[in-house]
């Protein structure tokens, strides 16, 4: 015996509010667009003006300050390989992308972190929001960046920063929250006022906390721009998803291996910026 | 010990109460019928923290706030400095209510009055020693120049004057409470709060830290206020001591007050295991001189002031009883024999000597075998009475009654 229960029209009304949103609010896309692209457009310009050989000597150098001459090494021979199977401009508009998405999601996701650790009902409202924006599969923020921002690398960003973002959050609000105590107790009994303790006490404290954070936000951003071929990112994604259309695989796993290189490199040179070295006395 | 003047009073604690828990209201009416903790946690699911505390602290003393855990001495600490929001009650220092006192005020008078030293240190971990000693400075925004002064000052006066650049992680316990200290020193507050500042330490570095505070505090002449659960520790450094159980004063008084004149039968249980010894001081022992020998005195005459009083040594005093030596009656008896008229060769100096604040355990190890009374001098060496053993014992006896 069927129950004529009406379907509860919930897809009908999340497109209603983002046909709204896309109808009232075009100023404002057009100009996170705008602004957007043009960030997108200097970086990529800037980092394809350099040659390849001084880039790699760069992030080699880079490697080897913050981490060690193993890394650096490492850096080299991936980015040779890298720039020897022809994948060297896709390589630097997926970095472009990772860095720009990276940078947005943790501009806005530190003050937030801050505020969910100093206020409770903060973050009790916050929680479960970053565990929707987690669990809901990553596609589905595909769908509505494109009436916000067009097919494109914009997209790309604006579903990449939604995604990635919750880790920054969620270490901040952990990092600050696990400042001991007593150090906070130390704090307030010399008279120290609010913005004293957070920026001289907790916000130290809690900086490797933060940092292991934001090193995942730059996994999940990678992660995301490669998804992003399929609403038109450049990049590696795009790489990948023609090698899927044409059915190659040999193509399809030298852009993957790239985006491996690619991804260790960011997570070892964020690792290592986590431990900072201890000065001895 | 300080001379403290009595009408100084830094701050004034009245009617303090703090209670834990969301209806603090009703915890008091309960209480102001005369309830007891335990009945009031039972009834409202309040637990009263502070009753009705009322005590002074003086301009440049030392006290000491005594109470096992659960005795509201923490509480009663961070009340001071509103820490703890105290539910009712004043706190006066230098004319200001500090419960009264608005947000910003209060920053104002944690950063002129306040200083504090934590049990575990509470040194922060990414700041070097200098920067740690800088730190009430640094809150005050007090200019770089000036504060790396201060802070230098005062980890030279607790003794860390080499190790400014040093992380606290690199230091033993005893040091990194050190720097807790010259972290509260450079502040330059008014009062010092320690709370259990040495309990985390192990024994032999407490006890050099106990006496390096009591030079500091004798030095500085600077208020503080002393938190400890430890009865040997209150004695051998409070000026006066505050006793807490259950959120109530049970005494207030010095140290032998509290020794010798427990004020219910939980005090006089705590005093239990105290080694009196230590309280009582050579002072309550002694005794006025029977006689003395003058040093221009014939052997003559010295033996007849000895056979008078029944003494087989005697002191020697010049003018202003400034304490020369000793003589014994053999050598006096052989000179008077020889005719001769001065006794000034016969003056020994190995007898046993002692301030009248020498403690009385001390004293007993200072006895020879050839059974000289102890000789208690002022600082100017004028003699002022004798200690002889069998007071010394008498005293120790008594003090085992307690």
């Amino acid at each position: 015996m069927a129950i004529d229960i009406p379907r509860i029209p919930l897809g009908d009304g999340i497109e209603g509010g983002l046909d709204f949103l896309t109808s009232h609010y075009s100023m404002v896309t057009r100009g996170i667009s705008r602004v957007t692209q043009s960030g997108i457009t200097v970086l990529n310009d800037g980092l394809m003006w350099l040659p390849e050989w001084a880039l790699m000597a760069i992030i080699a150098l880079i490697c080897w300050r913050v981490a060690n001459l193993r890394l650096g090494i490492g850096a080299v021979l991936g980015l040779a390989l890298i720039w020897n199977l022809g994948l060297w401009d896709p390589m630097i508009e997926t970095l472009t992308l990772v860095v720009i998405a990276t940078f947005v999601a943790v501009v806005i996701a530190m003050p937030l972190g801050v505020l969910a650790a100093i206020s409770d009902r903060f973050y009790s409202v916050i929680m479960p929001v970053l565990d929707f924006m987690q669990t809901m599969p990553a596609f589905v923020y595909l769908i509505p960046a494109i009436p916000f921002f067009g097919i494109g690398s914009v997209s790309a960003i604006f579903a990449t920063v939604i995604f990635s973002m919750p880790p920054a959050i969620r270490f901040t609000t952990l990092g600050i929250r696990q400042v001991p105590k007593d150090l906070i107790e130390a704090a307030d009994a010399f008279g120290a006022t609010r913005s004293q303790k957070l920026i001289k006490i907790q916000f130290p404290l809690s900086l490797p906390t933060i940092m292991a954070g934001i090193n995942q936000t730059i996994m999940l951003a990678l992660s995301m721009v490669v998804i992003a071929a399929m609403i038109g990112a450049d990049g590696l994604g795009s790489e990948v998803w023609r090698a899927i259309q044409r059915l190659r695989p040999g193509d399809g796993f030298e852009a993957g291996i790239a985006v491996v290189i690619l991804a260790m490199l960011l997570d070892r040179i964020t690792q290592a910026l986590r431990k900072p070295k201890k000065k001895a006395s | 010990m300080t001379e403290t003047d009595e009408t100084n009073i830094k701050i004034q604690v009245r009617g303090l109460s703090k209670v834990f828990g969301s209806q603090p209201k009703k915890a008091l009416e309960l209480r102001n019928q005369g309830k007891k903790r335990p009945e009031i946690l039972e009834k409202t699911g309040q637990t009263l923290g502070l009753s009705n505390i009322d005590f002074d602290v003086r301009e440049g003393e030392l006290l000491v706030i005594m109470g096992l855990s659960g005795s509201g001495k923490s509480t009663l600490i961070r009340c001071l400095n509103r820490l703890i929001e105290p539910t009712e009650g004043d706190i006066v220092i230098d004319g200001q209510n500090i419960p009264k006192l608005s947000e910003k005020e209060l920053l104002e008078c944690r950063r002129r009055h306040f200083s504090m030293v934590f049990q575990n240190f509470a040194l922060f971990p990414h700041k070097t020693v200098q920067e740690n000693a800088e730190y009430g400075l640094e809150v005050r925004g007090i200019e770089k120049k000036s504060r790396v002064e201060s802070a230098r000052n005062s980890l030279k006066q607790v003794g860390l004057d080499g190790w400014e650049d040093a992380y606290p992680s690199q230091l033993s316990g005893g040091m990194q409470q050190r720097v807790g200290l010259a972290r509260a020193l450079a502040n330059d507050s008014t009062v010092m709060l320690m709370d259990e500042a040495f309990s985390a330490l192990d024994p032999l570095i407490r006890k050099d830290m106990q006496q390096e505070l009591i030079e500091l505090q004798h030095r500085m002449k600077k208020t503080t206020i002393f938190i400890t659960h430890d009865l040997d520790e209150a004695i051998s450094i409070g000026d006066r001591i505050i006793l807490l159980k259950d959120g109530e004063v049970v005494q207030m008084g010095t140290p032998e007050d509290i020794l010798t004149r427990p004020a219910d039968d939980y005090v006089a249980r705590f005093v239990e295991g105290v080694d009196m010894s230590r309280i009582f001081t050579a002072n309550s022992a002694m005794r006025s001189v029977r006689a003395t020998a003058r040093d221009s005195d014939g052997p003559r005459t010295v033996l007849r002031k000895m056979s008078d009083n029944g003494l087989d040594s005697i002191y020697v005093i010049g003018r202003d009883r400034t304490l020369l030596g000793i003589v014994n009656v053999d050598d006096v008896d052989a000179a008077a024999k020889a005719g001769k008229d001065t006794i000034n060769e016969l003056i020994q100096n190995d007898f046993p000597k002692a301030g009248p604040d020498e403690p009385m355990n001390n004293l007993f190890a200072m006895f020879n075998d050839k059974s000289y009374p102890i000789a208690i001098v002022d600082d100017n060496q004028r003699l002022l009475g004798v200690v002889v053993k069998g007071a010394v014992l008498e005293k120790l006896a008594e003090a085992g009654e307690h």
